[in-house]
């Protein structure tokens, strides 16, 4: 079984090094493209955005944030109402899209029912007059590549969620597209197999190099497998940006909401020193914190503290120390969700690691709690 | 818990069998639903199946030709029909007897009707000897009431031939007449006897008792009974020793003379009557419709007849039944493909439209529901006859001359239109309830993979579709095959169906097992087709919903 695994590890790495070799991957451009369906609203608000050769982008949002209809627009499925797409510099608007050459895997597979696996996978070779034998050995290197090499000759009806998965990640392969998009490809998964998908999507991207498009409303998937992430709301990019930057940095209080969990403070901006400022609450609590999106005093601003960066052992060196009562415990396993009253809001949440240490908190408790000026973002205020 | 290895029988905790445990568990359930579907399933047998089946089965019964004449059936087995001439005198003597009581009870029509089916000419040949058989054997009548006058009273004849008993229950119902005479009763000794006189006398006796309402002891006996009488005193000259008192006086009398009795040949009267009773032809068909059950019908309805030396297709000019079947076959199939290259695009277009649109054109897709069948094919018969709207507009804008407007109607053509526009909806809907289930990512994912619009259609929706095509087409061909109303007001001569046929068997020409042989071959050729679909197509490939 390990040695199976090592000789599959070795296979990919020669792959890998064959594709790296021709250095395939397409680079998209999105310029001002706006999209209306009913001519009163826009759906996507005026989107640039400059995808790099081989690189893992993901357009994560709530769903009707536009981020769908995006991909659509760059499968050629739905029009854009204006503005203009380029792949490699070559505008598509005009290019019908069985002529793009872009790999697209569906929310639900969209595996032909009527036709085998080895079939499914033939299909757009076929349709692109690929001799028979050629055909057959690059089926089979797909096939292999999502490991089912033995699955040809069954139905798509035949085989899990999973499998199914990887046939359509390996159709969309096949014919070796520069481009691949994938939309919510993991919805209908439970969430182990969901998890183990990631992985192999984000491996086989790597090992092929293309340039992969991929849509979701899951965070987690975003965070996993991209190279970067635009966080879509309202059909506009509210923020572009690498995983951990997305998490550490939040541009605005939604990304730092829709991304991880979040404490939210509400307050008033009272002094702006440099890139720090000082923010009263409504309890009349004054808290240090990093200006990310406030401009002058007086602003009103939402404040975005991650509960794990929130420390019961507080020392004179952190920034802000407050002090709080304890709520409720949950006992999580590896952590320990703290809900408190700080500030007059019970919502705070603290997650403390699970270390087996002696002291205990107890629900009613008034403890103190601290953190960092850096992990406090003064942020724009939630309407 | 006890611990259960695979080889032991599952028991429950009380030490049931698990099985039975199970069954016993369901049991109330399965009754419960099929109580549920028991007033249905017994509508249904009563009114539907069980007449269905009592119709069919007319296709194989024959009984009417032993039940008139089944003295002559008997004597008929002994006739050779290949020896090519008429049978003997036996067979006509007995066809006497058959035909006098057939006559009486006014049967000899319909036995005549029916033969008539096998050889036409028949039923005329027992209609006219109908009218004249009560004659036959009137020279022995004549020659025994000249020898006796007792013969020419009923009463001689109810007390030769009644039992003891009910001549003493007679006399007292004849001296305080309350209800209906006693029933008559041969008695034994006479029909040992005189058997062919008991036979028939009591035929007669019956026949007034019941038809007739009148006491045998009052009424003349048949002219037929004469004859009995004289053939039995020859065949049995002692039969006076079965009798006593006067009775054995007057048979012995009788018997006596009767050698030297002037003596007249049925068969003669018979042919005398009618030519055709001395055909052997005639009585061969006779002879073949003997039994009580046939394939006459079926082999007709095959246009093959049943002769004696076997089964052979009828006269090239005679044959209708199997070109009819083809062609309902064929305008069938011809239908059935119109309407799926018209419904297809519809369904297409409902199943892609957006709901609201959709649910509009649905509706003008059942809108001919909503209008009477007739409605609906009398519309195409203003708008396809020679002056009719089509052939007007036609000739207005000047595609065709006025001397040679189409002929649209009361021929092939128009079945096949009115047919497709009626039976329509019967192929979008399945269609539809097909394609709207076959989601639209399948084709996009098609065109993704660099399939144009053509090959995505053709590769991957259209296959989908399949099933609905299938349902859609048996559902138009099933019904096509049956129609009846349509082809009958459109069709002419050359656009009817066998379902025409059948219908003027049973209203018409009332020759019900013909019409039944043809509903059950109508039947089996459709159960064959769809036995044929579910090779090639598969059923479980159908969907209706």
């Amino acid at each position: 079984m390990r040695s199976e695994i090592a000789e599959a590890d070795k296979n990919k790495q020669t792959r890998l090094g064959d594709k790296m070799a021709n250095n395939r991957g397409a680079a998209v451009k999105y310029d001002s493209v706006q999209k209306s369906y009913d001519g009163e609203s826009l759906v996507v608000k005026n989107l640039n955005l400059d995808i790099p050769p081989g690189e893992f982008l993901t357009m994560l949002g709530p769903s009707g944030s536009g981020k769908t209809t995006c991909l659509m627009m760059l499968a050629g499925f739905e029009p854009a109402t204006h503005g203009e797409i380029y792949l490699n510099d070559r505008p598509i608007n005009n290019v019908p899209p069985h002529k793009r050459g872009i790999g697209m895997v569906f929310q639900n597979y969209a595996l032909f029912p009527h036709m085998t696996v080895a079939e499914n996978l033939a299909f757009p070779l076929q349709v692109r007059k690929v001799s028979k034998a050629e055909q057959e050995e690059k089926v089979q290197r797909a096939l292999d590549m999502v490991e089912l090499g033995s699955f040809g000759n069954r139905r798509p009806a035949q085989l899990s969620g999973g499998q199914q998965q990887r046939v359509a990640v390996a159709r969309a392969l096949v014919f070796d597209p520069e481009l691949v998009l994938m939309d919510e490809p993991l919805g209908a998964l439970d969430k182990q197999l969901r998890e183990q998908m990631q992985y192999e999507i984000k491996h086989i991207h790597e090992n092929l190099g293309v340039t992969v498009v991929y849509v979701t409303h899951d965070q987690t998937e975003a965070l996993t497998m991209s190279d970067r992430v635009a966080v879509f709301n309202d059909g506009v990019i509210q923020q572009l940006s690498t995983p951990d930057d997305l998490y550490e940095d939040p541009q605005n209080s939604f990304v730092a909401q829709f991304i991880g969990e979040n404490n939210k403070l509400s307050g008033k901006v009272i002094e702006i020193q440099g890139e720090e400022c000082r923010v009263e609450l409504g309890d009349g609590t004054q808290l240090k914190a990093d200006r990310v999106n406030v401009s002058s005093v007086g602003d009103k601003t939402t404040l975005s503290l991650r509960p794990e960066r929130v420390e019961f052992d507080t020392h004179d060196s952190m920034d802000n120390i407050v002090n709080g009562r304890i709520e409720e415990l949950i006992y999580l396993g590896d952590h320990i969700r703290v809900r408190m009253n700080v500030a007059g809001n019970d919502e705070f949440i603290v997650k403390v690691r699970n270390r087996g240490e002696k002291r205990k908190l107890h629900v009613g408790e008034t403890v103190p709690v601290g953190w960092a000026l850096n992990d406090c973002k003064a942020l724009d205020a939630v309407v | 818990m006890s611990d259960t290895t695979s080889d032991q029988v599952l028991t429950t905790q009380d030490g049931k069998p698990l099985k039975a445990a199970l069954a016993r568990a369901l049991r109330r359930e399965k009754l419960r639903s099929f109580l549920l579907i028991a007033p249905l399933l017994i509508f249904v047998l009563i009114t539907f199946v069980a007449p269905i089946i009592d119709m069919l089965f007319r296709s194989v019964e024959n009984e009417i030709v032993s039940e008139t004449l089944p003295r002559t059936v008997v004597v008929l087995e002994e006739w050779d029909e290949a020896s090519g001439q008429a049978p003997g005198e036996d067979v006509y003597n007995a066809l006497l007897y058959d035909l006098i009581i057939a006559v009486e009870n006014k049967r000899h029509t319909q036995l005549g009707t029916r033969l008539n089916y096998e050889q036409t000419g028949l039923s005329s040949m027992f209609r006219r000897t109908g009218r004249r058989v009560d004659d036959f054997g009137e020279v022995y009548a004549d020659q025994l009431i000249d020898l006796n006058a007792a013969w020419k009273e009923p009463v001689t004849w109810a007390t030769m031939l009644a039992t003891p008993e009910w001549i003493s229950a007679q006399e007292t119902w004849a001296a305080n007449p309350s209800g209906p005479e006693p029933a008559f009763v041969v008695s034994e000794a006479a029909r040992n006897a005189l058997p062919t006189t008991a036979d028939l006398y009591g035929a007669f006796a019956r026949f007034i008792q019941t038809e007739d309402s009148d006491s045998p002891m009052e009424e003349d006996p048949w002219v037929p009974v004469y004859k009995a009488l004289y053939q039995d005193l020859i065949a049995n000259p002692d039969a006076a020793s079965a009798f006593s008192g006067e009775t054995a006086t007057l048979v012995g009398q009788a018997a006596a003379a009767a050698p030297n009795f002037e003596t007249v040949s049925i068969k003669e009267l018979f042919i005398d009557a009618d030519d055709d009773w001395g055909s052997a032809e005639n009585w061969a068909v006779i002879k073949t419709f003997a039994p009580k059950f046939t394939s006459g019908y079926f082999l007709s309805a095959a246009d093959a007849q049943l002769t004696p030396t076997g089964v052979e297709l009828k006269p090239e000019d005679e044959r209708i039944y199997l070109y009819l079947f083809y062609r309902t076959l064929l305008l069938s199939i011809m239908i059935t493909v119109s309407c799926l290259l018209l419904g297809y695009p519809i369904a297409f277009l409902l199943a892609a439209l957006p709901l609201r649109y959709s649910n509009l054109l649905l509706i003008l897709v059942l809108l001919p529901f909503w209008t009477s069948l007739l409605v609906r094919t009398s519309a195409w018969k203003v708008l396809l006859q020679q002056q009719g709207v089509i052939n007007d507009f036609l000739v207005w804008i000047g595609i065709i001359a006025d001397a040679n407007r189409l002929v649209m109607i009361n021929n092939q053509t128009g079945t096949i239109i009115a047919m497709t526009h009626i039976l329509l909806p019967f192929m979008i809907l399945p269609l539809y309830s097909v394609m709207k289930t076959i989601s639209p990512s399948y084709v996009r994912a098609a065109k993704s993979l660099g399939a144009n619009d053509w090959t995505a259609f053709w590769r991957v929706y259209f296959p989908q579709s399949i099933p609905g095509i299938g349902a859609g087409a048996i559902l138009v061909f099933i019904l096509s095959i049956g129609y009846y109303i349509t082809p009958e007001l459109v069709g002419g001569t050359s656009g009817i169906f066998i379902s025409n046929r059948i219908a003027f068997h049973i209203s018409s020409s009332l020759n019900w097992g013909l019409a039944a042989a043809l509903g059950t071959l109508l039947l089996v050729a459709v159960l064959l087709l769809f036995m044929v679909y579910d090779r090639i197509v598969g059923i479980d490939n159908v969907k209706l919903g």
